[in-house]
């Protein structure tokens, strides 16, 4: 098993619906989110175009953020799920550094907090939040292992990118352009 | 043109619009970390060479300073976590991988060899120092039988811990600034430096602080070298690379580091510590303090630009 | 002469003491102690979930509201049996529970009050406050009648204020869902066709091979329906022709941006009904059957050539062409959207008549992909008895203007509130409940007037926004989150009815309107026209009228009805438009009759000076105008608006990116605060553009005062539509004012 998620940025609109669903699905606190939108503009006008691409962790498989951490709380989970494990975390803030999509921050109750992919909904067979309530349909979440799922035939499809290969952490996130 | 923004959420302290999670904490914990491994680097060292005598400040003295340094740096450590009531957490696991974790525990080994080395030369640099008990008497005259055989290991530790100050960083590939081999060297190089600066001034001996001048000169030339070519390197790099390194050649960096740590941290030093050697009667305390303060600064600029620096943003 | 009404901050008063503890969702007050449990263990049984329909616009998405054991609302959540939203609310439904969780709240009611020579408020019970509205109400029916009273409205609370009204003998009810947005649209709609396009809209744009936006920024105006279909069409390859003078999300994804200078677009649509016509391309046969007046239209169009419109629209030529072919290739399935907020120019009514002429010409309206048959249910009043007859209305406020005003123009309704010697009808009290006239409606020194002048004016709101420091007495309601509303009927592809209750207790002391609308009825004796104790009573007798019942709906929460009329024309013998003829109106006899243009007209708009650039507005996806400004989940999205400024400005002026700066209109208007500069190429250099809703200089709300600039304030110029009375905004130029404005005149 090995989830991930492409977002198609034809259709998304930049509307954010990703970032409060997330926010009030998992009482990510006013101030912090563990996703957001950027927008990418570029050209001259009148021939101009715009990137919109909603982030969040990546949930690489070849994680840094993983591998620094000193107590072993930011861990894989089954699929590649990368989590933090609040009761472990001390807050040294060494996996924010390594983080190069800075898709980490620092909750105000001391531990690392970040997208979970909501595990809690995709044990139970559910969409993560921010997928489930996306108005454009843009965003596809599932096992890249399983040929038959939406995301695999949306990949092949498609062409896509991910953000920063360069930092070679292999991200699981695949935008579809 | 082209417009990068954010349409949404992202406003989280400390990351935008510059990642900022670590303030002056870690590099104090980096500096004290990389000033006690210098001290016990040259005490081993010059133990093993059976010099206990010529250099007594080195050998004898300067390390007193470094359970200081390291418990305090641990402490220092302690105040940066954000989750502090779970520190504990950093000695129930082993994590290879994880610089901050066994850099932890090289401290943790570190901090009691230096007590204990320390403490062996309690009843000698002081006079009518008694132990009191009688275990610790045993355990003393054991000590100061052992000492070359303590010496060894406190030698290797001195040059992971060293080397661990700079790899902290350098093991982020996320921050371009920092994603270099050389910063090891070149952080256990400067902390030796630093080691050395304390020697200098605990130091009465006019040859050992000859010695000890002579060892750092060379260090401050190293030193030099690998700053060269640090950004040499990252000048030949990606973008993100050149864009970090540039922080430094005509970035708002340039002037505090090239004023505070290349001119008064090392090459001002440099020369006062050849007009010395040359026989010209500097007051050593200049140059020594000078390195430290170089030491400190240089750490603090190379961990606030490196958190600035990033792949994608 | 009364008292001059002296706007007041509510915030001045100690509120505190009637704070009354609620299980306000810890989120807002960023008190997150207590949330640690771990990621693993997220409890989610237990949970409750109410139906309800979404209030933060005025789509109405259907959804659930999540409670959790503790009591405190969680998180809403899509409806999956609504057509509206397909399980899927848009962000701001999404962070609706922002209005219920705001610190900021009204909390209990406010009386206006002398103290020390002060205005201020002062804290009241409900039945001091109530009988006190009463009371004015008497007075003032005594002395003008009751059609002086007059209510403002917008969203849910209207409905129970105009049934007040109507039950008190006035009918006086304006809304700015009207002049200040549709009004022209549907006009010109129902001059062409017969009836407009309605709202929720009735384009098929989920099945369209092409779909024409003018203006309409869909994607960021978030009618969600609407947004997801565009999605849909996207998917399936439809070609979607975007007209605006800035790159807006849609154009970015269309196959055609043409970049428009601004208030021209009526040459470019003349120009296009000129290629469809005499290239011939357009739908002869439905032309044929269903439209009348097309050799006049003809006649007329002859020389509005593409050429003629390049000059004027700086439309290329050949671009306008392969649009207009690209419109006819998927005709019928092709949709020129009728657009929303439509007060654009003052000759707004004639673009949407020609916007509902290219509809024509094409065949779109009543096939597939084009304009669809709505079918709703009827839900039944209440029993009640008959509503008094008032002597006088709203169209007498018109004074002959606007003949084509089917609903009340909230300006000559504001205008009818000033005094002026040897007036007929004047109004001396106002309801305003769900809208905030102060940052809505332009023409601030009118509306001032018209406020000072007044003997009674009561706000019905949830926030202490700008229009409640006006009040007389301020009521405060229940977000929708905490209350009972009448049932959502809406008219689509298929008849649905959804049902709104509450999840939680109202907070603080506040009341649902419907619990207020008939306290002061009472008051007033007309308890006849509210024979029922609670609004529950109401929903289950209209429910089983038709067919369901209370315990079905709170199970459902959204229930459809078997369509029974057909969807598209084909399979209508004999179709009839609603127009007097029963055909297509391509020349309105109608508008030749009472004196106006019978084929749309381009007429020239002035253009900003040197040094001054179009202010033009819209909307930002994540915020419902001025409404949730102040909404913690929002904002956390989008803190503040900013002045979207070409690069070529801003080299010119030497901005910077988030430089602050306060913009000036012609007038010489000065923006209440300063703004943050955006520098873009999504934006022409002869305009710039703010997302309207923001500048908030209500200090009570907390987040949003002084929070980026109220576009409202800078429009101090309008181009009023005489055919409707349609408030024209787009007309004002600004320029840039680079340091502090208030410490330039010290110096
Ligand atoms: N300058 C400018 N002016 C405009 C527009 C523009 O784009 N620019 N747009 C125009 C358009 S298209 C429209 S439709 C109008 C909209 O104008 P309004 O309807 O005035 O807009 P809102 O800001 O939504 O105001 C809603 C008010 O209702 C209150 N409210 C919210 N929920 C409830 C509730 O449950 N009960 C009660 N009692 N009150 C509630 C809010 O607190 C707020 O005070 O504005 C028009 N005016
Ligand atoms: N997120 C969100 N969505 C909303 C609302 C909201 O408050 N927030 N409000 C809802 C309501 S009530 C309404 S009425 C609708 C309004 O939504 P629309 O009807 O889509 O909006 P308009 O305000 O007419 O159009 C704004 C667009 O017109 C462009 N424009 C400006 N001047 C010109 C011009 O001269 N010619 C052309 N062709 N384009 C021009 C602007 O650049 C902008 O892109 O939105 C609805 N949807
Ligand atoms: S909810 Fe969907 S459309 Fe909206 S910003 Fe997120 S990904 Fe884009
Ligand atoms: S995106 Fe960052 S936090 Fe997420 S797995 Fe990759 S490195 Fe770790
Ligand atoms: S902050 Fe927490 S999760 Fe991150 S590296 Fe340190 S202990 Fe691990
Ligand atoms: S997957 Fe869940 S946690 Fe991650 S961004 Fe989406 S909603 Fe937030
Ligand atoms: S479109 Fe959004 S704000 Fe409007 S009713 Fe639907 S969910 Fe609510
Ligand atoms: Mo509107």
């Amino acid at each position: 098993m090995r989830y991930a998620m492409a977002i198609d940025t034809r259709k998304c609109v930049g509307c954010s619906d990703c970032v409060v669903a997330c926010q009030t699905e998992n009482d990510v606190p006013n101030g912090f989110c563990r996703d957001w939108v950027k927008e990418v503009v570029d050209g001259t006008y009148p021939n101009v175009s715009i990137e919109l691409r909603s982030e969040r962790c990546n949930h690489c498989a070849n994680s840094p953020c993983v591998r620094c951490c000193p107590t072993g709380a930011s861990h894989f989970e089954e699929g590649g799920i990368v989590l933090v494990e609040h009761n472990k975390c001390i807050g040294c803030g060494a996996c924010i550094e390594s983080c190069p999509y800075e898709a980490r921050y620092s909750h105000p109750d001391g531990y690392v907090d970040k997208c979970t992919f909501c595990i809690h909904r995709v044990r139970q067979g559910n969409d993560p939040a921010c997928v489930s309530v996306c108005p454009t349909r843009c965003m596809y979440f599932g096992d890249l292992e399983d040929p038959n799922s939406k995301l695999v035939n949306v990949l092949k499809n498609r062409k896509f990118k991910s953000l920063a290969p360069e930092a070679g952490t292999q991200p699981q996130i695949f935008y579809l352009l | 043109m082209k417009e990068e923004l954010f349409a949404s959420g992202r406003n989280i302290p400390n990351i935008d619009p510059t990642l900022n999670i670590w303030h002056w904490q870690i590099p104090s914990y980096l500096f004290l970390g990389g000033l006690a491994a210098g001290i016990l680097f040259f005490a081993g060292v010059f133990t093993i060479m059976g010099k206990e005598e010529q250099m007594s400040a080195t050998v004898k003295k300067a390390p007193l300073v470094a359970p200081f340094a390291l418990i305090l740096g641990l402490f220092l450590l302690f105040l940066d976590l954000k989750h502090k009531l779970w520190f504990w957490q950093l000695y129930t696991t082993i994590r290879l991988e994880s610089p901050m974790g066994w850099g932890a525990w090289v401290l943790m080994i570190m901090t009691p060899i230096s007590m204990v080395w320390s403490a062996s030369y309690l009843t000698e640099l002081i006079p009518g120092w008694d132990w009191k008990f009688k275990f610790l008497k045993t355990f003393e005259s054991w000590v100061i039988r052992n000492r070359v055989l303590i010496a060894w290991p406190m030698v290797i530790y001195a040059v992971i811990l060293g080397i661990y100050t700079g790899i902290l960083l350098s093991a982020f590939n996320a921050r371009p600034l920092w994603n270099t081999s050389i910063l090891g060297p070149l952080f256990l190089v400067s902390g030796m430096s630093t080691g050395a600066a304390v020697i200098l001034l605990v130091s009465k001996n006019h040859e050992e602080r000859k010695i000890i001048g002579r060892i750092d000169l060379l260090l401050i030339v190293v030193e030099l070298f690998f700053i060269t070519h640090l950004f040499m390197g990252d000048k030949a790099g990606s973008e993100a690379q050149i864009n970090a390194v540039n922080l430094f050649l005509g970035g708002s960096f340039t002037a505090p580091f090239f004023a505070f740590v290349v001119i008064l941290g090392l090459l001002f030093p440099a020369i006062l510590e050849i007009m010395e050697l040359r026989g010209f009667k500097v007051p050593i305390a200049v140059p020594a303090i000078l390195i430290l303060l170089g030491g400190f600064i240089f750490r603090f600029l190379i961990v606030e630009a490196g958190q600035i620096t990033r792949y994608l943003y | 002469m009364h008292t001059r009404r002296k706007f007041i901050k509510i915030g001045a008063l100690g509120l505190g003491a009637t704070a009354v503890t609620t299980a306000v969702a810890s989120w807002a007050t960023g008190n997150t102690s207590g949330s640690t449990r771990s990621v693993n263990d997220r409890a989610v049984s237990g949970w409750h979930r109410f139906p309800t329909y979404c209030e933060v616009c005025f789509w109405k998405c259907a959804g659930w509201t999540y409670v959790s054991p503790e009591g405190s609302i969680q998180k809403i959540i899509g409806n999956d049996d609504d057509p509206q939203c397909n399980g899927r609310l848009c962000p701001r439904g999404t962070g609706g529970v922002g209005m219920y969780s705001d610190p900021d709240r009204l909390k209990t009611p406010l009386i206006r009050v002398t103290k020390n020579g002060e205005q201020t408020y002062r804290e009241a019970t409900w039945d001091e406050a109530l009988d006190f509205i009463a009371n004015k109400m008497k007075e003032i029916a005594g002395k003008h009648g009751p059609e002086s009273i007059a209510l403002f409205n917008h969203g849910t609370p209207g409905k129970y204020f105009t049934h007040l009204l109507n039950a008190f003998g006035s009918n006086n009810v304006a809304a700015p869902s009207f002049a200040q947005c549709r009004g022209p649209r549907d006009t010109g709609f129902e001059l062409t066709f017969g009836e407009s396009v309605s709202s929720p809209e009735v384009t098929d744009i989920r099945d369209t091979r092409c779909l024409v936006l003018i203006g309409s920024h869909i994607g960021e105006n978030m009618h969600n329906g609407q947004v997801q279909e565009m999605s849909e069409a996207i998917d399936k390859g439809a070609v979607i022709i975007t007209v605006d003078p800035r790159l807006s999300t849609a154009a970015s994804k269309s196959k055609f941006w043409l970049p428009i200078k601004p208030s021209t677009d009526l040459a470019l649509l003349l120009a296009w009904i000129h290629v469809l016509i005499h290239d011939n391309l357009y739908n002869r046969e439905y032309v044929a059957q269903y439209a009348e007046g097309f050799n006049e239209l003809k006649e007329h169009v002859r020389d509005f050539t593409p050429e003629w419109a390049y000059g004027i629209t700086t439309i290329k030529p050949e671009l306008i062409r392969h649009t207009a072919r690209e419109m006819a290739n998927a005709a019928p399935s092709v949709i020129i959207h009728p657009g929303r907020h439509t007060t654009w120019y003052g000759d707004d009514v004639q673009r949407s008549r020609a916007i509902a002429i290219l509809n024509a010409l094409l065949g779109s309206w009543g096939n597939r992909g084009g304009i669809f048959f709505k079918e709703g249910i009827k839900i039944p009043d209440f029993p009640r008895p008959a509503y008094p007859k008032p002597s006088w209305s709203w169209q007498d406020t018109l004074n002959g203007r606007y003949p084509f005003a089917k609903e009340a123009v909230t300006n000559t309704i504001i205008e009818a509130s000033i005094p002026k010697p040897g007036m007929e009808h004047i109004i001396k009290g106002w309801f305003v409940a769900g809208t905030n006239l102060v940052v809505s409606i332009p023409l601030k020194e009118q509306l001032m007037q018209a406020m000072q002048a007044l003997d009674l004016l009561v706000v019905i709101d949830t926030m202490p926004m700008e229009i409640t420091g006006y009040a007389d007495v301020v009521l405060p309601e229940c977000t929708y989150l905490e209350r009972y509303d009448d049932l959502r009927a809406t008219a689509h592809r298929e008849p649905t009815i959804a049902l709104r209750m509450p999840a939680v207790q109202p907070s603080y002391l506040t009341k649902p309107s419907w619990w207020i609308s008939k306290q002061i009825g009472e008051r007033l004796g007309l308890g006849a026209f509210y024979n029922y104790k609670d609004f529950k009573e109401v929903l289950q007798w209209q429910l089983k009228q038709i067919g369901s019942s209370m315990e079905e709906m709170e199970r459902i929460g959204l229930k459809k009805y078997p369509r029974k009329s057909p969807v598209y024309i084909e399979s209508i013998a004999e179709f009839k438009f609603k127009t007097a003829s029963g055909k297509i109106q391509l020349k309105s006899n109608e508008l030749q009759e009472a004196g106006f243009d019978a084929m749309p007209v381009y007429t020239p708009h002035p253009q900003p000076e040197d040094g001054y650039y179009r202010l033009i507005y819209g909307r930002a996806p994540m915020h419902t105008f001025s409404r949730t400004a102040n909404n913690r989940n929002l904002v956390a999205l989008m803190p503040e608006n900013s002045v979207w400024v070409n690069p070529q400005v801003a080299e010119l002026w030497g901005l910077r990116k988030d430089q602050h700066v306060w913009l000036k209109n012609q007038a010489g208007v000065l923006s209440n605060f300063s703004v943050k500069v955006r520098i873009t190429e999504r934006i022409r250099w002869d305009s710039v553009y703010i997302v309207h809703g923001f500048g908030h200089h209500h200090k009570p709300l907390t987040y949003a005062f002084g929070r980026g600039v109220n576009d409202t304030e800078l429009i101090s110029r309008l181009a009023i539509d005489p055919i409707m009375g349609g408030t024209g905004m787009r007309g004002n130029f600004v320029t840039f004012v680079k340091t502090e404005p208030r410490k330039e005149g010290k110096l």
